[in-house]
């Protein structure tokens, strides 16, 4: 983003300042697109630092320098097992997110074939279920991608109807990435339970932002990354009941109880350790202050703009997340318009992707290819503020009025 | 999306910032509609022909920030020129008078030579049966 950037790699501009969103005399940044990665906190950076350095030994050593290392990993699996009602021993580090979705996915796929070649899984899932999928169903595996209603929710119902003796593994995530849905997983686990069929979430964009137990939930395994809330990039981890048969993605060395090879990235394991002992101190409060301006830019949305209209469940939905569809305008043009006011969301418009399709979780939530075109999706984090979002009020409207001026969509319908 | 941002030149982002000839033309010789909602680009060139000449061209756009651009500049272009010049307009000119386009947005300068070449074919088939 290189417009973006232009005004903050003057001289003098430290990470801090960029963080902090102001830049001195420059052109105030506001980061709303939290969902796609956030601003590691600084106390992670700084619990992370000796690991690089002083304590930088191999988990595997005997000697102390290795234990040193092992004894903070094994701190951070504690606190990432607490956070989620889970026992330490069922956590496995991985490098993120897309990683602990293809292990779930592929892992428990090839241990129980010999049981069924039926997954099911839902038609939003983010890429990394759905390639993983994909990938599976080229290899004989027969995959069923259930429908959602128009907010975003799987029907447990569905689920149910849809289970086969051959079925194996159902995964459902636990809250959209784009329209900030919270899936009714409680349900969908008991119906996964009863059939005695394995039950996984893709909980990345939950976990450290709404409370998630594993046991509450019923699921057998559940996907953790430590960048979607003020952890570093590079590092997940997924959550595996004792019991649950899959095969490894890694084979190699012994790490991690033989079911991930690799030596351990420790100071990324104990830098997301410290964001989940951080997520958990925080995350009640700063899940209120977030819903609030949430729900203050969604209104002041509705207000200001006419022909507009939110995607996703309007209670349902992660407290962070604004997601909206704006007729006649693209939004790709939207964004560009926004990052010229210093302004950074996302869109499932086509314009943004090499695809030119535009988000296949809106068309799945029967949008129009023109209302997926228009979305906007705004997602806040730690460092906003209401001035923030005031701005977005403040700016958006005669973006959109600007653009309607250009768009032939718009014409027609006046 | 921003990799691609960064690709897109001083003047791409003066035309997305400043589009030229913007809206319709009341009573055009000839319109262009090209694109669909699916891919998410939709263009409208309008133009206004004398003695063989397009004096005037606007045009309407739906689309991304180098839909907009390719939009403005290929009005731009074509103001002043005869049929037989406009003809020879290619995505390629719109592209260059750009200083170039992403390789993921060519598509845009084609959309925008596609609503001129059936703008000009609209208006040759309007001029037809007066002769």
């Amino acid at each position: 983003m290189e417009r973006g950037i232009a005004w903050v790699t003057g001289k003098g501009v430290t990470v801090d300042s960029i963080i902090g969103g102001i830049v001195e005399g420059q052109l105030r940044r506001i980061y709303l697109d939290h969902a796609a990665t956030t601003p590691t906190h600084p106390e992670v950076v700084k619990a992370m630092l000796p690991y690089f350095t002083d304590a930088f030994g191999n988990p595997s050593s005997i000697y102390s320098y290795g234990q040193e290392a092992k004894g903070a990993v094994e701190k951070a699996r504690t606190r990432v097992a607490e956070l989620i009602g889970a026992r330490s021993e069922e956590i496995v580090f991985t490098s993120g997110g897309t990683e602990a979705d293809n292990s779930a996915l592929k892992g428990v796929a090839h241990a129980n074939e010999h049981k069924g070649n039926h997954i099911i899984t839902t038609s939003i899932e983010h890429h990394a279920v759905m390639e993983a999928c994909k990938f599976l169903e080229r290899r004989g595996f027969r995959i069923t991608y259930l429908p959602v209603d128009k907010y975003g929710l799987v029907d447990p119902d569905d689920v149910k109807r849809v289970i086969t003796d051959k079925t194996i593994l159902i995964s459902v995530m636990h809250a959209s990435n784009e329209v900030g849905t919270i899936e009714a997983l409680e349900g969908i686990g008991q119906i996964a339970r009863e059939a005695g069929v394995y039950f996984h979430s893709d909980a990345v964009q939950a976990v450290g932002h709404i409370p998630v137990n594993v046991d509450k939930l019923k699921v057998d395994l559940l996907s953790i990354s430590g960048h979607k809330f003020y952890g570093p990039k590079g590092v997940g981890a997924l959550y595996t009941r004792k019991g649950t048969k899959l095969v490894s993605l890694m084979h190699g060395g012994e790490q991690e109880k033989r079911r991930r090879a690799g030596t351990e990235n420790v100071p990324g394991i104990v830098g997301l350790g410290k964001a989940v002992e951080l997520a958990g101190q925080e995350m009640g409060k700063e899940a209120n202050r977030l819903a609030d301006l949430r729900d203050r830019l969604i209104r002041g949305l509705m207000e200001r703009i006419d022909h507009i209209r939110l995607n996703g469940h309007p209670e349902k939905r992660l407290p962070n997340n604004v997601n909206v569809s704006i007729d006649f305008v693209e939004g790709e043009s939207m964004l560009l318009n926004l990052d010229l006011e210093g302004i950074c969301g996302s869109t499932g418009s086509a314009c943004s992707s090499a695809s030119l399709e535009p988000s296949h979780v809106l068309l799945a939530l029967g949008l129009s290819p023109e209302q997926a075109h228009g979305s906007l999706r705004f997602t806040l984090g730690r460092e906003n503020t209401e001035a923030d979002t005031e701005r977005v009020l403040e700016v958006l409207p005669g973006i959109v009025a600007k653009l309607r001026a250009m768009s032939p969509l718009f014409k027609t319908r006046e | 999306m921003p990799d691609v941002w960064s690709q897109y030149s001083n003047k791409v982002m003066d035309h997305f910032k400043n589009p030229r000839n913007v809206g319709e033309i009341e009573n055009p010789d000839g319109i262009g509609h090209v694109g669909n909602p699916v891919c998410g680009d939709i263009m409208e060139l309008y133009i206004k022909v004398e003695d063989g000449i397009i004096v005037d061209a606007k045009f309407k756009t739906f689309g991304c920030g180098a839909a907009i651009a390719t939009s403005s500049m290929v009005t731009e272009i074509v103001k002043g020129k005869s049929i037989e010049e406009a003809l020879r307009i290619s995505n390629k000119t719109v592209a260059e008078a750009l200083d170039g386009l992403p390789a993921l947005k060519m598509h845009c300068s084609v959309l925008a030579e596609d609503a001129l070449k059936l703008a000009i074919e609209d208006y040759l088939g309007r001029q037809k049966p007066k002769k």
